[in-house]
């Protein structure tokens, strides 16, 4: 199709995120990933909705000139679902934050993630709840001082990586906000994969959380403490692309190339369709300091789709049905006449 | 033995036993073949919450009223003509329901001395502890007889011991003249794919329960009750209140042209609409199982604003769960239907039991003000036209609609004359038509001016794309938090709602168009109000389907009365409702909330006091 450019999905709405969040840059990915997926889906703009739920982010169906479904709180997922299931063609994107999806929605998400229904779901993780003006939330830190817990959480966060590979979930990738080439490229491959597509956005919330993911974020350690994964390509990170992921027992290990006698060769090789989830799962688990944090495609594994599923099956009994119509279905049966 | 056969012009037999005797299947079986042959029907399954409760107990008894007639039958009847009791709970429990001519069947083996402890009999004469020994006691040890019946069936222990069903439905048979010939055909087309080996031992089983029953000297008369002959012509079937409220929906997505979606979560007593629909995917329905009731209504919504007819199915507690989501419809003003299969409350409170009491709940539970149509059915077979008539509704006024049934209409069946689907409307949703002009927008919430319905853009229209969600927005779609246009959105739903009562039938009044006392029900009282009234001279009687808004005579109707008898299985919420609207009009109430449906004698009771 090739017809449309960014700008065409933007909306005439004023945006309006505080200046300097995070979310800005994860709209304009989207907005810049929708005209490729458009052309290789083979959809016009009409076909592609985009629903979310209640918070920050979820704000971002306003902005975008498609159509959208600014829902509740947490019930995002579920809508989607619905969505995909009654209309398989339509491209169903979703918007939702770390307190709408792993919280009040968590139930919605992590069946979604069972039944592999193919939508989109872009998880804007600020680690803080912004609407609301600043509690922490289920991805907030150990000990994170916020407004409700002045004096430190006493409760660990979910890694949604973990969460999501841990149930098998089909797609899961990570970037940070600012990185909107790799974020672009994690749109469009989410659009390709069949299935629940999770994209985690780590993204900044300058008035409540601000820096929540500077120690990965900041250019000056960024390259050291990031590893962007892909497929088939060797896990190689660095200022000097010179650090290397290898597999030491049933453990991960951080080595570098040309000390002890390590070459690129023994360097691991990103295996995102792997359908075993364990190395996905530790790459997913890896934290400084003493590993990086894993950016890009994770895991991207086909297999069956619920939407497809059920049309399927509305197909095939279709097809073998002896009842076709209601006035059939109302004398199937025992029925007698009264004369 | 010479036998009389007296002709009845009706009958009621109770079935009781332990929750897992089988008597909900015996008395189906007894209903389904009293419909084919052609009776009037009408049946009550009243049964504990638990699967299997202890054994012998009274709160594991299960029991499942039948009542018959030679002309229509619009109860279940208050008390019963032929009790059934499998063990000596089964009678404690039901002893309360028989009439003073009535018969008592009891399995004697079960009589012994564990079973009656368990039952709590503190004497060793169960029928004079209960106030029953005048009654005519048929004491037949129907699990000997059975064993003995089957004893060379090659079945295990077990496996005879579940046929002890059969063997009293035989003798059931037996005392009412009934041929045995449909429970064959039923026997025969249940097993002959995967059991066929137990066809022949509950053919003999049920067939030595008819001849015993005729050989011993314990049952004075036998009884017949002629066809119906007040019947309306036509093809009739038996059928639920849950299955005829799953086909009208299917009805309804056919005389729209829209598939059907369906996303619930399962509960008592409605799950068995999820279940009938899960049946009929050839019929364009899709199901959901959702993982839980906000899910269930909210893939629905999903569904809804994707372009399809939109249902979601519960009772109760979960309308409390669904309320936020119901709320979300109601702004985002997209069609869905909403059925509530009421059960008795709060919170899980009796869940196996009927009641009205989600009334309130219905017309105000949500945040905000958010108005939905509330429709009510008023017998199993009227489930279907509530159902077609809720989404006809929906879909043509863009919202969400509030469909009340209840335990007691959801779980009972009753003939039905099969409709023709050319009878019913064409149902019609306001889809946008023709391309928007060149950088004109699409203006979700611009409304007709004479319906106040807002137009239908689904994805995928191309031009239309626009977004829509629980925040409140103006009519170009956009949000707005300006004081005025809140106040004029606020004002334009509730008005939308009501104008839907232009396109509803006007409440009919039974008997005396005016005068001194006029009975008032909604919802499955129907039945029981109509039987009351018929005993009383000179009562008027008008039943609600229209809850929100109400047909628009209900003012000129009431007040035509000098009084209003309102009566509900709950403290008073529609006798409230209708107080509100129509302060002039002097209402008086008749309510129960035990958990059962109406006695008639109750309302005519009622009905005597206000006379």
């Amino acid at each position: 199709m090739g017809q449309y450019t960014a700008k065409d999905f933007k909306s005439n709405q004023e945006v309006r995120w505080c200046p300097g969040c995070g979310d800005h840059a994860v709209l304009a990915a989207l907005q810049r990933a929708l005209p490729s997926v458009s052309e290789e889906e083979k959809l016009p703009k009409e076909k592609f909705v985009v629903v979310s739920g209640i918070g920050c982010s979820s704000r971002l169906p306003y902005y975008m000139d498609t159509y959208g479904f600014h829902s509740i709180h947490g019930r995002a997922t579920a809508i989607s679902t619905g969505i995909k299931v009654a209309r398989p063609e339509l491209s169903v994107w979703q918007a939702c934050g770390d307190g709408d999806a792993l919280a009040i929605g968590g139930n919605h998400f992590i069946h979604a993630i069972r039944r592999n229904i193919d939508i989109n779901i872009v998880l804007f993780n600020n680690r803080i709840y912004g609407l609301t003006k600043g509690q922490y939330s289920p991805t907030s830190k150990l000990g994170a001082i916020t407004k409700t817990s002045p004096y430190g959480t006493v409760e660990p966060p979910f890694n949604p990586g973990s969460l999501v590979i841990g149930a098998k979930g089909t797609f899961f990738a990570r970037s940070l906000d600012m990185d909107l080439k790799l974020n672009e490229e994690i749109m469009v491959e989410a659009a390709r994969h069949k299935g629940t597509s999770v994209m985690e956005m780590l993204t900044n919330c300058v008035i409540f959380n601000d820096g929540t993911h500077r120690e990965i974020s900041d250019p000056a350690v960024k390259a050291d403490r990031t590893i962007v994964l892909r497929h088939g390509e060797k896990m190689i990170f660095g200022a000097n692309r010179d650090k290397g992921l290898v597999l030491d027992g049933m453990q991960l290990k951080v080595v570098t190339i040309g000390e002890n006698g390590i070459t690129e060769a023994d360097i691991l090789t990103h295996d995102a369709h792997c359908a075993d989830p364990g190395l996905q799962l530790m790459l997913a688990e890896m934290k400084g300091p003493d590993f990086p944090v894993a950016l890009g495609i994770l895991r991207d594994v086909a297999a069956d789709t619920y939407d497809k599923g059920v049309n399927r099956q509305v197909e095939e009994v279709s097809a073998k049905a002896k009842v076709h119509c209601v006035d059939e279905l109302l004398r199937s049966g025992s029925t007698w006449e009264v004369v | 033995m010479q036998n009389k056969v007296i002709d009845v012009k009706d009958v009621v037999i109770r079935f009781a036993g332990d929750s897992g005797d089988g008597m909900q299947l015996t008395g189906s079986l007894f209903a389904d073949m009293s419909a084919i042959y052609g009776n009037g029907l009408s049946t009550f399954p009243d049964y504990p919450a638990e699967i299997r409760a202890p054994h012998g107990t009274v709160s594991g008894v299960s029991g499942f009223q039948v009542h018959i007639g030679d002309g229509s039958v619009n109860t279940p009847g208050d008390f019963c003509d032929l009790l059934v009791a499998m063990n000596p709970a089964a009678l404690k429990a039901n002893a309360k329901w028989c009439k003073p001519t009535a018969m008592i069947l009891v399995d004697d083996d079960a009589f012994d001395e564990a079973g009656m402890k368990k039952a709590g009999f503190t004497t060793e004469n169960p029928f004079e502890e209960l106030h029953v020994e005048d009654r005519t006691l048929i004491v037949a040890p129907i699990t000997t007889l059975t064993k003995e019946s089957l004893k060379d069936s090659g079945m295990d222990q077990k496996a005879i011991l579940k046929c002890k069903n059969m063997f009293t439905l035989g003798m059931a048979c037996y005392i009412y003249s009934r041929p045995l010939e449909y429970i064959y055909q039923y026997l025969e087309k249940k097993f002959s794919k995967k059991h066929p080996e137990v066809i022949a031992p509950n053919k003999k089983v049920l067939n030595d329960g008819f001849n015993y029953a005729a050989n011993i000297q314990a049952i004075p008369n036998t009884y017949a009750v002629a066809k119906a002959a007040d019947l309306p012509k036509g093809t009739y079937r038996n059928i639920t209140g849950n299955q005829a409220t799953a086909w009208g929906l299917i009805a309804a997505s056919e005389k729209s042209g829209l598939p059907l979606f369906c996303g619930s979560y399962p509960i008592t007593p409605a799950t068995a609409i999820l279940e009938e629909l899960a049946l009929h995917k050839n019929l364009n329905v899709r199901t959901m199982q959702a993982e839980d009731e906000i899910a269930g209504i909210c893939t629905a919504i999903g569904a809804s604003y994707a372009g399809q007819l939109a249902a979601t199915t519960t009772s109760g507690p979960g309308i409390s769960l669904k309320s936020e989501a119901m709320g979300l419809a109601v702004m985002a003003e997209l069609p869905l239907v909403v059925v509530d299969v009421q059960r008795g409350g709060p919170s899980t409170g009796l869940p196996t039991k009927t009641e009205q009491t989600d009334l309130d709940q219905a017309l105000y539970g949500r945040n905000g003000e958010c108005p939905m149509p509330v429709v009510a059915a008023h017998s199993p077979g009227n489930c279907f036209d509530a159902a077609f008539n809720a989404a006809k509704i929906a879909l043509e006024h863009m919202t969400p609609v509030l469909l009340l049934s209840e335990g007691f209409l959801g779980n009972g069946s009753e003939p039905w004359r099969i409709p023709s689907m050319k009878d019913y409307p064409a149902i019609v949703p306001p889809f946008v038509s023709g391309e928007l002009a060149e950088g004109e927008k699409f203006r979700p919430f611009e409304r007709d001016p004479e319906t106040l319905v807002r137009r239908w853009a689904v994805p995928g229209t191309k031009g239309y794309e626009h977004r829509v969600g629980g925040l409140e927005k103006n009519h170009a779609g956009v949000l707005s938090t300006d004081p005025a246009n809140h106040a004029q959105m606020v004002a334009e739903r509730a008005e939308k709602v009501q104008r839907i009562a232009s396109s509803l039938p006007p409440l009919k009044v039974r008997g005396p168009q005016s005068g001194k006392l006029l009975v008032v029900g909604w919802g499955g009282t129907y039945g029981h109000i109509l039987s009351a009234v018929s005993e009383v001279e000179g009562v008027s009687f008008a039943h609600f389907d229209y809850i929100l808004p109400l047909p628009a005579n209900t003012g000129e109707v009431l007040s035509s009365f000098e009084k209003v008898l309102v009566c509900e299985l709950n403290s008073g919420q529609f006798a409230r409702y209708l107080r509100g609207l129509f302060p002039g009009v002097d209402i008086r109430q008749c309510n129960k909330v035990q958990g059962q449906p109406f006695l008639v004698t109750e309302i005519v009771e009622a009905i005597q006091k206000e006379m």
